[in-house]
């Protein structure tokens, strides 16, 4: 396979479902809201990863359209989302989601 | 031979990248870790022809997102001590079961052979993302010497919509302030209290 040398779409999907992994290890293992964020932000960018790979094994320009639209969702739902952590640790003092338990009763 | 050296390096800048935000106490180091994984996916745009996505990767991500994550890491406090133990003491378990399961089901679809979802089409239909390209997308395609709208050009428009909402979302809400009420010495009391922007 190596001999081969030829980095097929395949060898980028492997990698990106590694990375997509990882971010969901991130997002459901650690506390710190902001670590979670990013760790979203990660899943995010390895399925644009394979949006990209796929773009070029089809001969089809969709998939980087796609990226784009993705890219700018990702960007908006960063911008709310902060605002929402930083509004939430003005009033409580604390970034971490375990702390947030009013609506558990 | 290059793809291959190119794809072990940066696949190796990336996953590290990767692990330094699931695993660093301090989220500045994680963010950097992020930083680092988003070069190495746009330098993979880069060799998939993508080029104005790449650039638009490093520009919106490595210029934007996350300077306003570094600069929020800095406003809600690096120093603060992150308890790793769940409240619920069934959701790691949970999980790490849930984990261990998509890994499963991935390697099973790999060792079967069920992955190639890809078809990989002949030399003459490469991609080539650039600006003209994806601006054409974006807007109208010419179809046998007439323009007409793209199918984009609705998804196009409603990102337009988005980032409105999104903006003025943001604003609104760094600008919220909850009303206290029975605090007749507020501005005394809120003078030493640390975060509260007067």
């Amino acid at each position: 396979m190596i001999a081969a040398a030829i980095v097929t779409a395949d060898w980028y999907m492997t990698l990106a479902a590694v990375l997509f992994l990882i971010g969901m290890a991130g997002l459901l293992l650690r506390n710190n809201a902001l670590v979670m964020f990013m760790s979203v932000e990660l899943m995010l960018n390895a399925v644009n990863l394979t949006f990209v790979a796929a773009a070029r094994a089809h001969g089809d320009i969709g998939g980087q359209m796609a990226v784009l639209f993705v890219l700018v969702v990702a960007a908006a739902e960063v911008a709310v989302g902060l605002a929402i952590i930083v509004s939430i640790f003005r009033i409580r003092r604390t970034a971490s989601v375990d702390d947030l338990s009013e609506l558990s009763g | 031979m290059v793809e291959l050296i190119i794809f072990v390096l940066m696949g190796a800048v990336a996953l590290g990248g990767a692990v330094a935000v699931v695993k660093a106490r301090n989220p500045v180091y994680g963010a950097m870790g992020l930083m680092a994984a988003l070069f190495a996916l746009a330098v993979f745009y880069v060799v998939h022809l993508a080029h104005f996505v790449a650039a638009v990767q490093v520009i919106v991500y490595a210029g934007a997102v996350i300077t306003l994550f570094l600069f929020v890491i800095m406003f809600v406090g690096v120093d603060r001590a992150e308890r790793l133990t769940e409240k619920l003491a069934v959701q790691r378990p949970a999980a790490l079961a849930v984990l261990a399961g998509v890994l499963a089901l991935a390697g099973v679809l790999v060792i079967t052979g069920q992955f190639d979802w890809v078809i990989t089409v002949g030399e003459g239909a490469e991609v080539r993302g650039t600006v003209e390209e994806i601006g054409a997308n974006l807007i109208s395609v010419e179809e046998g010497g007439v323009q007409r709208a793209s199918r984009w050009l609705l998804p196009f428009e409603a990102t337009s919509l988005l980032l409105i909402v999104a903006a003025v979302g943001a604003v609104s809400l760094a600008f919220y302030r909850p009303r206290r009420k029975e605090e007749p010495d507020d501005e005394t009391a809120g003078a030493d209290r640390p975060g509260r922007p007067s």
